[in-house]
């Protein structure tokens, strides 16, 4: 295996010495024996590009570069009708360089490669420009300079375009082990699914038992279990399980290394574990909004939140008769714009949890929207308004007000529908808060190199294509950590998290980019500048019939290309990052 | 030389690593914070593979600005690749000087994957800093 590794890159590296020339602005070179015939894609992404870019001009400009021998717009070029015409145009036209001018190559780059593939062109021969996060979407008020950016940088596309040349690729094993962080639902579930398929798990929770949120609730919805007894035989699940390792009161510490190779350390503060997996499932849940500041809430006792309320219930508590729910407190208000989800639903829970057990009580639910959609909470809408609670719509400009000086005695509310203000009774004021991102998701998505949207939340690969996963190979994404999500959707995700993660442990390898660093033998004085840089020892040096010259040994290089940059004598270059391909690029743009 | 000249449109150019700022460039599209056009992303894997050369290549073609944004120091992706081009561009700047490029024509910095805002913030910063020296060409103070 090892052996067939070196032969290849050797003949690769063989191969490139003959076409090498020195980098630079001089006159482009011919990349391949063939000549470049440049296909150029731009898409629309509907009105994403198309509405701020003029896409047709664009296209206009791209088919008068050098080397374009045919130029189309798509209206969406990732959508099937968009991939054939890819297809069908390198067949028709005989391209032998393609180009799309879309999104971004960390989510999209891998569709359109594969079609150039389906279509028989090596997928080395493709380059992706990026005119939507790098162009339409941050020039949305600039047409004429968005347009006129994008004809840069598909002229850009194109000058390194010509020099692209045909690789093959590497596989790289991956190590039959998984470390989930979070031990809620998600995280266990996940665990489970992947231990019970095989794999060797490392679930590493912070707290002192699993469980994670679920623990501080008192019964599910939409099947009234006691969560106690949902959650106890999922937590004696994972904790016998002979290939789950939990690390309780521990956190991750770090996260090196890439998809089949990741290198972790995992401390509770006394002592460290050092392990290695292939794959990493970010489980790590959220955390309830305290509503500080809101309507008396901590100064007033019975002013409570939805998870103080649950720890209430669980302890059997007296139940009082007048209760007030306030949904939407530090929910879709500007500092925090988003829907909690399931507040509304947590809120029908208990209104209805409470009317069942005493019919005479009062229980008042002011929302600015009920979001009772689907089959079980609007079933349970209906519930609770035949059982009479009561459903008073309030609006940001008049909020509710808590009336009381040492506790909560009333509430007053301006009803929107009726035009007049109420004043309810209240002996506790339940204030529904949304879930927040833990304070700490900032750290960690620094460590695993993963983003967060606005709202602190991780952000996925791809919204509607990749929900689960991060654009970053091997890393998973499933529960509240991404957005506030129900039992149901956090068990969902789990179980697609881990199965999305349990494929490249199944098959055992992952096919690595052709992106690693080569040598040229002529060029190379055997310095061993590029050993002394290499993070990852995959250089060495070889004495030949020509002296002493360096070796790249291709299945080590995750392709930096640091060697490269560091290279005295232009002799290391890099597989898709070659000077002379961003050297074309660098004058491209400049000349306009 | 001129400065600031009224609608000067500045060429700059933002190498940026493919897993901390190119990442981050995509954020703050995503979030579609906006920012002057006048910048041109190119993406590599790691800021370490940016060679001094392409800086001074294209400084010395027309380019009026240059960004090498990467990974904040301790999270490359390659380990210790930021270090090297930390290293790399500390040196790179002092020797601008003596080919008679203004160093501060050159930006290096740190962007992470979930940091978009901080994005923009560099690029809009920068802009504003090339428009202020003014067109490049040849030698200045």
């Amino acid at each position: 295996m090892e052996k067939a590794h070196i032969s290849r890159s050797q003949k690769l590296a063989g191969d490139r010495q003959i076409r090498r020339q020195t980098a630079g602005f001089g006159n482009p070179a011919r990349a391949n024996c063939d000549l470049p015939r440049i296909g150029v894609f731009v898409c629309h992404c509907g009105n994403n590009i198309g509405g701020v870019v003029r896409v047709p001009e664009v296209v206009e400009y791209a088919r008068t570069l050098p080397d374009v021998a045919y130029a189309e717009d798509n209206m969406y070029s990732c959508s099937e009708e968009g991939l054939s015409s890819i297809k069908e145009s390198i067949v028709r036209h005989k391209l032998n360089r393609v180009i799309v001018a879309s999104c971004t190559p960390r989510t999209h780059e891998p569709l359109f490669k594969r079609a150039c593939e389906e279509a028989g062109l090596n997928k080395y021969l493709f380059e992706f420009v990026n005119i939507r996060e790098h162009c339409s979407w941050i020039h949305m008020h600039a047409p004429d300079e968005a347009t006129e950016k994008a004809k840069a940088l598909v002229r850009m596309g194109v000058a390194k375009a010509r020099y692209l040349e045909p690789q093959e690729e590497f596989q790289s094993d991956v190590y039959p082990a998984a470390l989930v962080i979070g031990g809620g639902v998600a995280g266990m579930t996940a665990a489970l699914n992947l231990a019970n398929q095989g794999f060797v798990v490392h679930l590493v929770e912070r707290e002192a038992e699993l469980g994670g949120l679920l623990r501080g609730v008192n019964k599910v919805f939409p099947t009234y279990e006691d969560a106690g007894e949902f959650l106890a035989p999922l937590i004696q699940q994972v904790e016998n399980h002979p290939r789950i390792t939990t690390y309780l009161r521990s956190e991750v510490e770090s996260v090196e290394g890439f998809i089949g190779h990741f290198q972790v350390r995992v401390t509770n503060g006394h002592r460290e574990a050092e392990f290695e997996v292939g794959t990493v499932i970010v489980a790590t849940g959220a955390q309830e909004f305290k509503p500080y500041g809101y309507y008396g809430y901590p100064m007033l006792p019975n002013v409570v939140t939805p998870l103080e309320l649950e720890e209430m219930l669980k302890k059997g508590f007296e139940f009082p008769r007048n209760v007030v729910m306030i949904n939407c407190v530090g929910a879709r208000i500007a500092e925090r714009p988003y829907c909690g989800r399931f507040c509304c639903t947590a809120a029908l829970k208990n209104a209805v949890l409470i009317k069942e057990r005493d019919p005479r009580a009062k229980v008042y639910i002011l929302q600015r929207d009920v979001m009772a959609y689907g089959e079980h909470i609007e079933r349970h809408y209906r519930r609770a308004m035949e059982l009479g609670v009561r459903f008073i719509r309030y609006s940001l400009d008049r909020p509710p007000e808590v009336v009381g000086v040492r506790q909560a005695r009333e509430v007053k509310v301006f009803h929107q529908l009726i035009g007049k203000e109420l004043t309810l009774p209240a002996d506790l004021v339940v204030l529904v808060t949304p879930l927040v991102p833990q304070p700490d998701s900032e750290k960690l998505s620094r460590m695993l190199k993963v983003p967060r949207g606005s709202e602190g939340f991780f952000l996925e690969a791809h919204l509607k294509l990749r929900p689960i996963e991060f654009a970053t190979d091997g890393i998973y994404l499933c529960g509240s950590a991404r957005y506030p999500s129900n039992i149901i959707e956090s068990v969902s995700q789990a179980y697609a998290a881990s199965a999305k993660a349990a494929t490249p442990m199944r098959q055992g390898f992952v096919q690595v980019e052709a992106i690693t660093a080569f040598s040229d033998e002529h060029l190379c004085t055997g310095c061993g500048t590029c050993v002394l840089v290499c993070p990852f020892s995959a250089i060495e040096l070889r004495v030949g019939e020509n002296g002493q010259k360096s070796w790249v040994n291709a299945t080590q290089c995750k392709g930096c290309g640091s060697c490269v940059a560091a290279c005295p004598n232009g002799a290391m270059q890099q597989r898709g990052f070659t000077d002379r391909q961003v050297l074309s690029m660098v004058e491209a743009l400049v000349s306009s | 030389m001129e400065k600031s000249a009224d609608g000067f449109k500045p060429k700059i150019l933002a190498f940026c690593c493919n897993w901390c700022s190119y990442a981050g460039a995509d954020l703050a599209g995503v979030s579609r914070l906006q920012m002057p056009s006048d910048f041109r992303v190119i993406r590599v894997m790691c800021s370490a593979r940016v060679s001094p050369e392409w800086v001074i290549k294209a400084l010395a073609g027309g380019v009026d600005g240059v960004m090498v944004l990467g990974c904040h120091i301790g999270d490359c992706h390659y380990i210790s690749g930021n270090h090297r081009a930390k290293k790399r561009f500390a040196l790179l700047k002092e020797m601008l000087g003596y080919l008679g490029i203004n160093p501060a024509r050159l930006y290096v910095d740190w962007v992470s994957a979930s940091e978009g805002a901080r994005f923009q913030q560099i690029v809009t910063e920068f802009v504003e800093t090339v428009k202020e020296l003014g067109p490049h060409h040849g030698p200045e103070g």
